[in-house]
């Protein structure tokens, strides 16, 4: 126990110490903030440039309806034919021209008005003229119609079915992918801390094994002690990177915030959350029911979802790092680890792909239930599937026990023969190592 | 005499391959013990068994008389063939880790390793990285890490093999004051020349077989085959040569025509000397006459197509 104490702390501190890693720690967080700083930065930068449309409006629909905006300025021509107005716009430098002609109905009108451009036209600009263009057209259909503004207004409200379980709790929609998105957060920092931590004990034993220092360790202490130890010392630095990197890259965050005066919140949620959670978030605030979503989230069994994140971290990590060290000992430098490595990868991929569809989708159907049982997969499924709780409307318990059960089970089998396989692999040189090797070591 | 390790019949296989058959070996306490044989014989499997890194298939090993177990690491110091240092780690930092695993407390470990540092003179090591250290420099803080906890059974694999002759020499002196200490020591090397002049016993692994083993005085008593080597000054060297071939069996000869000098071994029938020289020194001036010892090599070479003769 003392040795393992010992090995924990050497990796541990062999591995804060590496300039590499403590550079890493600290230029990571400074990175990331700065990208997402420069984006919007360049991103505002872009904008500022003030686009000016020349518009030539025969029709009666349309007057002053175009009104100039700090992106877009609107310059109107007057009495002058559609081939002359086209001169004007490109001689005059100009973005583009909106045609709209003189037409008996609003029909002809929309079908014959003609966007003109250089090329092809902003995106944003064309948007914008279509919104103006489109409500003003809509405004005089309604009155053509003999539909008030207010009736109008009336209808424009949302005819939902409301969903809820037989017991009664009234759910929220679009809560489903909310509640998926938090466990596959979880899932996704699971997987990340395996590639990366998982690579690093990968590397060390290699380490170990091209300065052969092994020898004189192993004569020391039992194989499983060194490997346990790296194993743990390693996470441990791994934790405390990611500690550094979630505290400073929010402090930065906030800092750079605060100083460039940057608006985050679209950019954020155009990014990450799927367009459905955001048009139910949306239209929750439309409706005053952003309170309600609040309150899902707080129903969020955050402290079941936690402890739990804990143990599958724990277990999965060690699953995987054990393979890891595993590959480290069997070959003789990092090139020869390709072969092995996709393997170890592949899981973790499908983990989070088939979570994310099928989590997605449905939370307790035969894939997501398949996924979160596989021992290689469920570190990162099942967690995409715990944020709806455990028991009725969530993950059935028997399905959580035999998952961790399994997890377990594997959890001891690989371990086993990670060390047996790390065992054998530490003391061979100069063999480019092969499947077949791998399992002709186990019966040693 | 007390044994400080005994193997009894011990086995180990790889798969298909026995790496060791059933070697038997006993090492007697405060000796200097050689374990030779070509590469590939299995003596680094036999010292990893003796350092508990791998388990024999069968047979035992007995430490100090009591069967081996994990207790006994800390007695046991080991240089192993394929030896390096963390390459990043700062030297002091570096041999009080591995003291520790060897079950030293660090302020001991502190204490001894000052001692050594005085004594080769290397203080100021203490705070560089191994990278920074030239080859040599490194064997010798190898060396100091298999000796810190002061083991009663110290194991050098090919322990000369990349030493400088200096640091070799250095460290040869070192093994010898740890043997008058009280310590016993196993040298495995498939250069047998090297550390015959240590030895004081010898095993021979050959094929996975231990073929010979014993204390290296007697076993070459036992292998002296009456081979002297003879240097005449005389004038008629071809003739008398012509005489002696025909009585005896004679290798090598070499007759110097301008200084007279006739050199040859001659193998007599018994290990008395008597007649032959009586009879050498009325026909010529003997300049010298020495029964040719075999080496431990000469020693393998013959046990060896001994064993391939006689099946």
């Amino acid at each position: 126990m003392d040795k393992l104490l010992l090995i924990i702390k050497r990796e541990y501190m062999a591995k804060v110490r590496n300039k590499s890693f403590v550079i890493m720690t600290f230029l990571s967080p400074i990175l990331m903030v700065g990208m997402i700083v420069l984006v919007a930065y360049l991103a505002k930068m872009n904008d500022n440039e003030q686009r000016v449309i020349g518009i030539l409006n025969e029709s009666n629909f349309f007057s002053n309806d175009f009104r100039s905006t700090e992106a877009t300025a609107y310059v109107y021509f007057n009495n002058i034919t559609i081939e002359e107005a086209k001169d004007s716009t490109a001689g005059l430098g100009y973005h583009g021209l909106l045609y709209i002609p003189k037409q008996g109905t609003l029909e002809k009108v929309a079908e014959k008005s003609f966007f003109y451009s250089n090329d092809t036209p902003n995106t944003a600009v064309l948007d914008k003229l279509e919104d103006i263009f489109q409500a003003k057209l809509q405004k005089k259909k309604l009155q053509d119609l003999g539909v008030s503004i207010a009736d109008y207004a009336a209808i424009d409200n949302h005819y939902e079915i409301n969903i809820a379980t037989f017991s009664g709790t009234q759910n929220l929609k679009g809560l489903t992918e909310l509640k998926a998105i938090i466990g596959g957060a979880f899932g996704y920092l699971i997987m990340m801390f395996i590639i990366i931590y998982g690579g690093f004990v990968m590397r060390s034993v290699i380490e170990e094994k091209t300065s052969r220092i092994i020898e004189v360790i192993i004569s020391s202490v039992k194989p499983f002690q060194l490997m346990m130890g790296k194993i743990i010392g390693t996470s441990l630095a791994g934790v405390t990177q990611f500690a550094i990197w979630i505290i400073s890259a929010s402090l930065l965050l906030l800092v750079a915030l605060y100083f460039f005066d940057i608006e985050l919140g679209g950019m954020n949620s155009a990014a990450n959350l799927p367009t459905d959670a955001i048009s139910t978030i949306e239209s929750a605030e439309a409706n005053g029911n952003l309170q309600l979503y609040v309150n899902e989230l707080i129903k969020i069994p955050w402290i079941t979802l936690i402890t739990f994140f804990v143990v599958y971290f724990i277990l999965g990590y060690l699953i995987y790092s054990s393979i890891y060290a595993a590959i480290g000992a069997a070959v003789d430098n990092e090139t020869d680890t390709q072969q092995f490595i996709f393997p170890i990868i592949l899981p973790l991929m499908l983990a989070i792909y088939v979570g994310f569809f099928s989590v997605f989708s449905n939370p307790h159907g035969p894939i997501a239930v398949g996924f979160s049982l596989f021992p290689l997969t469920s570190p990162i499924v099942m967690l995409m599937r715990l944020p709806g709780g455990i028991g009725e409307g969530g993950v059935p318990l028997w399905q959580l026990l035999t998952s961790i059960a399994i997890l377990i089970g594997t959890f001891i089998g690989i371990v086993w023969l990670a060390a047996k396989i790390y065992r054998i692999g530490i003391l061979m040189y100069g063999k480019k190592p092969t499947y077949k090797e791998l399992i002709k070591w186990l019966r040693y | 005499m007390n044994k400080i390790l005994v193997a009894n019949e011990v086995t180990k296989r790889f798969g298909d391959y026995t790496a060791l058959n059933k070697v038997s070996l006993e090492i007697p306490e405060n000796s200097i013990y050689g374990l030779l044989g070509p590469n590939g014989a299995g003596k680094t499997t036999l010292i990893r068994i003796i350092n508990q890194i791998i388990y024999p298939d069968a047979g035992q090993v007995f430490f100090d008389g009591k069967p081996l177990e994990p207790q006994h690491i800390s007695m046991i110091g080991y240089l192993p063939e394929e030896r390096g240092l963390y390459k990043s780690m700062k030297v002091g930092e570096q041999v009080l880790y591995l003291a520790q695993l060897k079950g030293l407390h660090k302020n001991e470990a502190k204490k001894r390793l000052k001692f050594w540092f005085d004594k080769f003179e290397i203080g100021d090591w203490w705070n560089k990285k191994v990278q920074e250290l030239s080859k040599g420099m490194a064997q010798k803080i190898q060396f100091i890490v298999t000796v810190l906890h002061e083991p009663k059974l110290l194991i050098f694999d090919e322990p000369f093999s990349g030493f400088d002759p200096i640091n070799a020499n250095i460290i040869k002196e070192e093994i010898l004051l740890l043997r008058e200490k009280g310590a016993s020591i196993i040298f495995s090397t498939h250069r047998m020349e090297s550390v015959e002049e240590l030895c004081e016993y010898i095993a021979l692994i050959h094929e996975s077989n231990k073929i010979l083993d014993g204390k290296l005085s007697d076993i070459k008593k036992a292998y002296k085959n009456n081979i002297f080597n003879v240097g005449l000054q005389v004038e008629n060297g071809e003739a008398l040569l012509k005489e002696l071939m025909d009585k005896f069996k004679i290798t090598i000869p070499n007759f110097h025509e301008e200084e007279k000098q006739l050199d040859f071994n001659i193998q007599l029938p018994s290990p008395k000397t008597g007649e032959l020289l009586t009879y050498l020194s009325s026909k010529a001036n003997i300049n010298h006459f020495k029964e040719t010892v075999p080496s431990a090599n000469d020693i393998f070479i013959q046990t060896v197509q001994n064993k391939n003769i006689n099946g």
